[in-house]
């Protein structure tokens, strides 16, 4: 074997120049995505921020066009006027609660029945799965019908109760299928470690996986109280005097001036980005592992 | 610190059907480092679950310390574990993590504190007892979960391939750790394992396993040098036991084997064989290669120098052999080898039931 080192052969040889054509195509490709991404933003935000800033303009700056980017003149009158509309107020009220009520007991009820899905093999299993999707397949009138003729004979009919009922339902089957994913995706062998350094199998499951699942089971809450915070034609039919939010601004829809309108949209918005904003930080990871 | 007796464990997972064991029995005593060994799919590591009580069996018995655990509850059976993917809580740090067993036993802070320190310096996890799993190296999530398992007392420690996931560097410094710790602490173990020199170094006895059935359980040595039958020979060792088929004829006095064209002189005692077709099994480092008196010629084809020895595959009358040679040794594929099997290295084994016969 010859003693000459490899690198000082290959200077010596003439190299074709390098081809940055890929790595432009590349940049392109980048930017594009960049683009598009900046569009869907566009799409998504500019209904917002529009009906934001009417809410917040006073009412003669309703009418102009085109918008400032912020208002000509800030004011809280249309807010205000909103608010002090007949019905708002126990309306939003009545609404956080069952937002809330909903969250809870789709958990309480649906997070076991993911759980059960995720661990356990059971006959009808498949089955099952496609059963729970059922009731989305239902249009809401045909299920909430039936219901408010059982809440007027059960004598619940109008209440915050009733409309957590009819959200539970629908709320139910993403709950029970997102949180299967959510626990099929935390290691069976830290439960069974759990077991084996004295666990009972409750106190694996509350020591252990629910921790784990926290992220996830907050993502489902968030979805869970999105779908109750903007779902209006059931809590319009079980309800009449106690509207929930959504329900009260449609009902008043046709009446209402542009300032109601502006403002009810608003208020609409607001608690569920609120919402979103809040629970976000348990999506991400919490001990710097990610579960979905 | 306790024995621990299985007697005829079967279980059939649902859906399966074959039996994942099929009547494993097996006595491990007071102290004893037992591994459990064989290839993916044999049954070890189902064992162990049932030994910590994750499986139940569908029949036979379980005993840990004079006390039946067989349908027992995991937490129940004084036992701890480490798992083959770590199993260390992500949402716990280090001394979390290790303390977790004791403090769901409930014992007094200050013991679990001393305890866990005293765990933390034997793997020297010192400096890391705040830190969450998620900012540990591989092998400090192990040395976690080693920590974990060895703070309980338990009575039987059970390990399901704990250094498989470790590179291989790590694995080799990590073995020779955990068996002076094993040997320290003195606590019965079951240690599963499908990686042949850890088994043979760790283990005080080695249990082969195939198809649900244990193959052989004996000291490491015995399972090496006298493989019970065929399997276990081509199981463990790398490479493996030759295995050569001939047939035993009379030659004058003695006997010899005829492996189709050359023969090979061979005990007397296999004489009431002559007729019959032998395997005869030799490890590759017990051929030596060069002449003497009944070498056999082989082919060399394949001659791979592996730094500490040269692997040489040969053919004897067409069957293959490896043969382990000296690293300086260099010769032509295609060549003729002469190559000596000693009588000493000759097991023998017969071709219908691949089992060991008791001839020397």
């Amino acid at each position: 074997m010859s003693t000459e080192t490899r690198p000082a052969e290959t200077t010596e040889r003439t190299l074709p120049p390098v081809d940055t054509a890929p790595l432009r195509r590349r940049r392109r490709q980048a930017a594009w995505v960049q683009a598009a991404c900046v569009a869907v933003t566009l799409f998504m935000a500019l209904p917002i921020v529009l009906i934001g800033l009417s809410a917040i303009s006073s009412r003669a700056a309703l009418a102009e066009f085109p918008k400032p980017f912020l208002p000509s003149e800030y004011s809280f009158d249309t807010l205000l006027a909103f608010f002090e509309a007949t019905g708002t107020v126990p309306a939003l009220g009545n609404s956080v609660l069952a937002g809330i009520y909903t969250v809870f007991w789709s958990l309480v009820v649906g997070a076991p029945a993911g759980y059960a899905l995720a661990r356990h093999a059971f006959r009808g299993k498949d089955a099952y799965q496609v059963f729970i999707l059922l009731v989305r397949a239902l249009p809401i009138v045909v299920l909430s019908v039936p219901l408010a003729t059982m809440f007027l004979r059960l004598d619940v009919y109008d209440t915050v109760f009733a409309v957590t009922l009819v959200h539970t339902t629908l709320a139910l089957p993403t709950t029970v299928l997102i949180t299967a994913s959510i626990f099929v995706s935390v290691p069976t062998d830290l439960e069974e470690a759990a077991q084996v350094f004295g666990c009972t199998r409750w106190q694996a499951a509350r020591k252990v996986v629910v921790p784990l699942a926290l992220p996830g089971l907050a993502a489902s809450s968030i979805f869970t109280f999105v779908l109750s915070w903007n779902e209006i034609l059931g809590a319009t039919v079980v309800t009449l005097g106690h509207r929930t939010l959504p329900a009260q601004v449609l009902t008043a829809l046709d009446e209402a001036s542009t300032a109601y309108r502006f403002a009810g949209g608003f208020a609409l918005i607001l608690p569920a980005l609120v919402f979103i904003a809040v629970m976000r930080r348990y999506l991400v990871n919490m001990w710097g592992t990610t579960l979905r | 610190m306790a024995e621990v007796v299985l007697r005829d464990l079967v279980k059939t997972y649902s859906g399966a059907t074959v039996r994942a064991t099929d009547e494993v029995s097996l006595e491990v005593a007071d102290g004893e480092f037992m591994v459990l060994l064989g290839p993916s799919g044999c049954g070890k590591t189902t064992l162990l679950r049932m030994v910590a009580g994750l499986e139940l069996p569908d029949s036979g018995q379980i005993v840990i310390g004079g006390k039946d655990v067989t349908y027992l509850e995991p937490r129940r059976r004084n036992l701890s574990m480490v798992f083959q993917s770590y199993a260390v809580f992500p949402n716990k740090n280090v001394a979390e993590n290790i303390g977790f067993g004791l403090r769901v036993r409930g014992t007094p802070a200050a013991d679990v504190r001393r305890k866990v320190e005293w765990a933390a310096q034997l793997l020297q996890l010192g400096p890391y007892l705040d830190r969450y799993p998620a900012k540990l190296s591989g092998g400090q999530r192990q040395r976690v979960a080693v920590a974990r398992a060895i703070v309980m007392d338990a009575d039987v420690l059970l390990m399901d391939e704990p250094l498989s996931n470790l590179d291989a560097l790590l694995r080799l410094s990590f073995r020779a750790e955990l068996k002076k710790l094993v040997g320290e602490l003195g606590t019965t173990t079951l240690y599963v394992t499908h990686d042949q020199v850890e088994a043979l170094s760790l283990g005080d006895r080695v249990a082969v396993m195939r198809e649900g059935r244990i193959a052989q359980c004996d000291a490491p040595t015995s399972v090496y040098d006298d493989p019970a039958n065929e399997f276990v020979g081509g199981f463990l060792g790398s490479p493996p036991m030759n295995f050569l088929t001939g047939t035993v004829e009379r030659d004058g006095d003695g006997s010899r084997l005829d492996l189709g064209g050359q023969s090979l002189a061979v005990p007397h005692a296999l004489s009431t064989f002559t007729g019959r077709t032998l395997r005869l099994g030799v490890r590759p480092e017990a051929i030596e290669v060069a002449g003497g008196d009944g070498a056999l010629q082989g082919e060399l084809q394949v001659l791979e120098p592996l730094g500490s020895s040269a692997l040489l595959t040969t053919e004897i009358c067409g069957q293959p052999v490896k043969v382990q040679a000296p690293p300086t040794f260099r010769a032509e594929p295609g060549g003729n080898l002469s190559l000596r099997i000693p009588p000493e290295a000759c097991r023998w084994y017969d071709p219908e039931t691949s089992l060991l016969l008791e001839v020397r």
